[in-house]
C-alpha cells in the first residue's frame, strides 16, 4: 500500500536556535524507517517524469523501489551507476526544480522527497559499506580534466570508469572547488567531499593540487605532455562589487572571500591560522543562495544582527526557499526592497554602517523580473560593521588569457559546441566556467555530458 | 609537500630559502609570486619570488619573519617540508623596451628588488641600484646586486655604511643630476614606495611599485587583494603585483593592510606554542 500522505517525511534537523551558532550540519538525514516511509509515497508512475527532471539521468523510481523494500546498497548502486557524486547532489541540488517538480504527487500535495532519498541512500552507504571502487585499468591515453569542482569531479570519474589517465588539476590546496571553498560545512560536511575525492584516487585518476592552469602549465602545454584531452571545469570565481564609495573600507568583503576564509580555511576552529573578522552586525548584499550562505555563515560566527540586503523583494529573491527558510529561522533579518548606495567608515577606516535607499518594483525588465526603483529620499543608515558582497561572479580569465584560439562570450563564458567541445579542438569545458554561476547539479550535468564527448572524440 | 634544500640568515630578521618545486622553477619570472602553507592548519601566505633554478628544479625566497606564519617557516630547517607552495602567480616584471632603468629597493624588498634588476639586466637594459637599510646589521645581498649593477648606490638611514640616508635622497640626486631612466621601480616598505613616486613625479619618470596586500587565494577569486589604481579596483593577485606607482592609492593600501593586525598579535601569542610544531610532522 503507498503512503498517501500529502506532505514529505519530514527530515530532521538541528534546533534552529542551537545549529545558528555551531557549524555542524543543519539537517540531519532520514532514519532507514523515515527512508521507507518516504519511499512508500512513489507510485511508480509507468511513465515517469521525475527522470526527465534530472541532468544526470538517475533512474528515480528504480532506486526509490528498492529503498521501499529496504535493499540500501542496491538503491545505491542504482543511483552511482549513473551519478558521480550522490551524497552531495542529495544535499545541494535544487530538487524543487529539478526532479520533483515533475513528480505526480506534487500535483495534489508535496512531491516525493526525492533529494532526501538520495541523500539517505548516499549517506547510508557510507556510512555502512564505504567500499572504495576498484582501480580500472587504464587504456594509457591520458586526458587532463581543469578543476576539482562538481564538473571536474563527474568528468574525471566517468572518464577513469571509461579506462582514460585522467589527472585533474585543482588551483588550490585542497580539491573540491566551490564544494570546499563555498559551500559551508553546516550544508555540506567537507568529510563528505574529501571522501569522493578519495573514491577518485581508488579509482586511478592523480590528483593534483596546487597547480594553477594558465600559469604553471597552459592548455598547450598539457597538450604538448601528452594529453590528447583537456575538460575545463574551473568554474565562475571572479567576484564583482557594485563600484559604490566605501568599499574599499576595512570590513567589506566580498562573499568568495568571507566564505573562503570561514570554508576552505577554517576560520570558524580556534586552531585554524586564518583570521576573519569578528562582527556584531553583518549586511550581506545580494539574494542568491551564496548571500545565503554568507548571512548564515555571519550567525555562526558570532554576530548579532544579520541582514540580507536585496533590491528586489523576497519574492524574487534567486536563492532557494529552502535556503531562505533556514536563513529566517536562524535569525536572519530580510531586508528587502532596499540597495545600498555607500557604505561608511570611521577614522580608522572600518566600516561604521550602510547608507540604503528603499526601492519599489516597477515594471518588469528583460529578465522578466519588475525592475526595482529607487524611492527618492528613502535613505536610510543601517547599523553594521562589516559588509560582505554576494553580487555573484564570472567566470576567472587565466586560462582564456593564455590560450590562444579559446573563445568566449561577452561574460567571459566559455563558447562550447552541442558536445560541450571549446572552439579549441581537444578542449572541452563544462559548468559555470561555461554557463556562468549556475548550480552544482548543471555542472555534474555537463562534466558527465563531457566525459561522454571526449570518449566518443578519442575514439573518432 | 614541498621540500625546503637550502637555509640561510641573511640577517637577524631575514631569512633565504630554496624550496624544491619543479614545476614552479620551470615558469616562474621576476616580479611573480608564490602563495606557501606550512600545515594543514596554516594560512595561505604570498611572497615575491626571490630567484629560481630551472635547472635543480627550486625556488628560493626570502621573507622577514614578522608575523604568525614568517616567523614559524623561519623555524624550519633544510630536509623539513612544507604543505603546499604554489605558482608562479601574478605577471612577471615588465622588461620589454626599457633601456635605462632604475631599481630601487628597501630592506626585505631588496629580496625581490634583485631578480628584477637581473631580468633587466638580461633584457640589456643599463641598471642602476639603489638599495636602502635601517644600518649596515642588516645589508643583505650587497654582492649580489653589485654583480648586475651598472652603478650601485648603498644607503643607511644611520650612515653606518655606505651613503647615509634614504633612497628617496640619492633618486632625487640622480635625478636631479640629469639622469634620465625609462623606468623605476620600487620595491619595499609602502612608505618607501611611496616617497620614491613622490620624488619622480616632478621628473615625470615612469614608476613600477610591488604591491603586497592580504590575499587568500592569490588567482583572482577572493578580491581580498584589491587595490585602487586611478581610481579602479584591481586584483593585485591577477593584474599585478607590479602597478604604476603614480596612479596608486597608498593610503588605502595601508589602511587596509592593517585589518587584522590586532588579530595576527592575538593568534601570534596564543598560537606561539603551535608554532615550534609546525611544519614538523610533515616529515616522511
Amino acid at each position: 500500500m503507498p503512503n498517501m500522505s500529502l506532505k514529505k517525511t519530514p527530515m530532521p534537523e538541528q534546533d534552529p536556535k542551537v545549529r545558528a551558532r555551531n557549524f555542524q550540519e543543519v539537517s540531519l538525514g532520514y532514519t532507514a524507517e523515515q527512508a521507507i516511509e518516504e519511499a512508500n509515497r512513489c507510485l511508480k508512475c509507468k511513465n515517469p517524469k521525475c527522470v526527465t527532471g534530472c541532468p544526470v539521468n538517475i533512474r528515480i523510481p528504480d532506486f526509490i523501489a528498492k529503498v521501499q523494500e529496504g535493499d540500501f546498497k542496491a538503491a545505491y548502486e542504482i543511483i552511482s551507476s549513473t551519478n558521480a557524486l550522490p551524497a552531495l547532489s542529495g544535499r545541494v541540488c535544487p530538487q524543487e526544480s529539478q526532479c520533483e517538480c515533475h513528480c505526480v504527487r506534487g500535483i495534489k500535495g508535496e512531491p516525493v522527497a526525492i533529494g532526501r532519498l538520495e541523500r539517505f541512500c548516499a549517506d547510508w552507504y557510507r556510512e555502512n559499506i564505504n567500499a572504495m571502487p576498484e582501480k580500472v585499468e587504464n587504456n594509457g591515453t591520458k586526458v587532463a580534466v581543469v578543476g576539482s569542482g562538481p564538473a571536474g569531479l563527474t568528468a574525471a570519474s566517468d572518464l577513469a570508469k571509461k579506462g582514460y589517465a585522467v589527472t585533474m588539476f585543482e588551483a588550490l590546496h585542497t580539491a573540491g572547488g566551490v564544494l570546499v571553498y563555498g559551500i559551508p560545512e553546516f550544508r555540506l560536511p567537507k568529510a563528505i567531499v574529501a571522501n569522493e575525492v578519495k573514491k577518485l584516487e581508488a579509482l586511478g585518476v592523480e590528483v593534483m593540487t596546487n597547480m594553477v592552469i594558465g600559469r604553471v602549465l597552459t592548455i598547450d602545454e598539457l597538450f604538448d605532455m601528452g594529453y590528447k584531452a583537456v575538460f575545463v571545469g574551473s568554474g565562475a570565481g571572479l567576484p564583482m562589487f557594485m563600484n559604490i564609495p566605501g568599499e574599499a573600507l576595512k570590513g567589506v568583503m566580498s562573499a568568495n572571500e568571507y566564505l573562503t576564509r570561514t570554508n576552505l580555511m577554517k576560520a570558524y576552529d580556534p586552531a585554524a591560522d586564518t583570521p576573519v573578522i569578528q562582527s556584531k552586525a553583518v549586511a550581506v548584499v545580494g539574494g542568491g543562495n551564496v548571500a545565503m550562505d554568507a548571512a548564515r555563515c555571519a550567525m555562526r560566527l558570532g554576530a548579532e544582527h544579520v541582514y540580507i540586503v536585496y533590491r528586489r523583494g523576497e519574492a524574487e529573491m534567486p536563492a532557494r526557499l529552502e535556503e531562505v527558510h533556514h536563513a529566517k529561522e536562524e535569525g536572519i533579518e530580510l531586508k528587502t526592497l532596499c540597495n545600498p548606495v555607500e557604505i561608511l567608515g570611521d577614522e580608522n577606516g572600518r566600516v561604521r554602517g550602510m547608507k540604503c535607499v528603499r526601492m519599489e518594483l516597477g515594471e518588469p525588465d528583460a529578465s522578466g523580473r519588475r525592475r526595482p526603483v529607487e524611492i527618492p529620499g528613502s535613505e536610510f543608515i543601517l547599523d553594521v560593521d562589516t559588509v560582505v558582497m554576494s553580487l555573484g561572479t564570472s567566470p576567472n580569465p587565466l586560462i582564456r588569457s593564455t590560450t590562444p584560439g579559446l573563445d568566449t562570450n561577452r561574460k567571459g563564458c566559455l563558447i562550447v559546441d552541442e558536445n560541450e567541445m571549446t572552439t579549441r579542438e581537444g578542449v572541452f569545458a563544462g559548468g559555470d566556467a561555461v554557463t556562468g554561476a549556475a548550480t552544482v547539479i548543471l555542472a555534474m550535468g555537463a562534466g558527465k555530458k563531457a566525459a561522454d564527448a571526449i570518449h566518443a572524440f578519442l575514439n573518432k | 609537500m614541498y621540500k625546503i634544500v637550502r637555509k640561510k640568515d641573511l640577517n637577524a630578521a631575514v631569512t633565504l630559502m630554496e624550496i624544491e618545486a619543479p614545476f614552479i622553477a620551470k615558469k616562474a619570472h621576476a616580479g611573480q609570486f608564490i602563495i606557501f602553507r606550512i600545515d594543514e592548519q596554516g594560512e595561505r601566505v604570498p611572497l615575491t619570488i626571490a630567484g629560481y633554478d630551472r635547472e635543480k628544479g627550486t625556488v628560493t625566497i626570502i621573507f622577514q619573519k614578522v608575523g604568525f606564519s614568517t616567523i614559524a617557516l623561519g623555524n624550519l630547517n633544510e630536509g623539513d617540508y612544507i604543505r603546499d607552495f604554489v605558482g608562479p602567480l601574478g605577471k612577471p616584471t615588465h622588461t620589454e623596451g626599457i633601456k635605462h632603468v632604475c631599481v630601487v629597493g628597501g630592506g626585505v624588498g631588496c629580496a625581490i628588488a634583485l631578480p628584477s634588476a637581473a631580468a633587466f639586466k638580461e633584457a640589456g637594459a643599463e641598471v642602476d641600484v639603489i638599495v636602502g637599510f635601517r644600518s649596515k646589521d642588516i645589508v643583505i645581498l650587497e654582492d649580489e646586486f653589485r654583480a648586475v649593477a651598472d652603478n650601485m648606490y648603498l644607503m643607511t638611514d644611520d650612515g653606518s655604511y655606505g651613503e647615509h640616508g634614504f633612497v628617496t635622497v640619492k633618486l632625487q640626486q640622480l635625478l636631479e643630476q640629469g639622469k634620465k631612466y625609462d623606468a623605476v621601480l620600487a620595491i619595499g616598505p609602502i612608505p618607501m614606495m611611496k616617497f620614491v613616486c613622490k620624488t619622480t613625479e616632478p621628473f615625470g619618470v615612469k614608476t613600477m611599485v610591488s604591491l603586497n596586500p592580504i590575499m587568500i587565494d592569490g588567482t583572482g577569486m577572493c578580491g581580498g587583494c584589491r587595490v585602487t589604481v586611478g581610481g579602479e579596483t584591481k586584483f593585485a593577485c591577477v593584474d599585478g603585483p607590479e602597478f604604476d606607482g603614480h596612479q596608486v592609492d597608498f593610503a588605502e593600501l595601508m589602511s587596509r593592510n592593517g585589518t587584522y593586525c590586532q588579530r595576527e598579535k592575538e593568534v601570534t601569542e596564543t598560537h606561539a606554542c603551535r608554532m615550534e610544531t609546525m611544519g614538523k610532522a610533515l616529515i616522511p
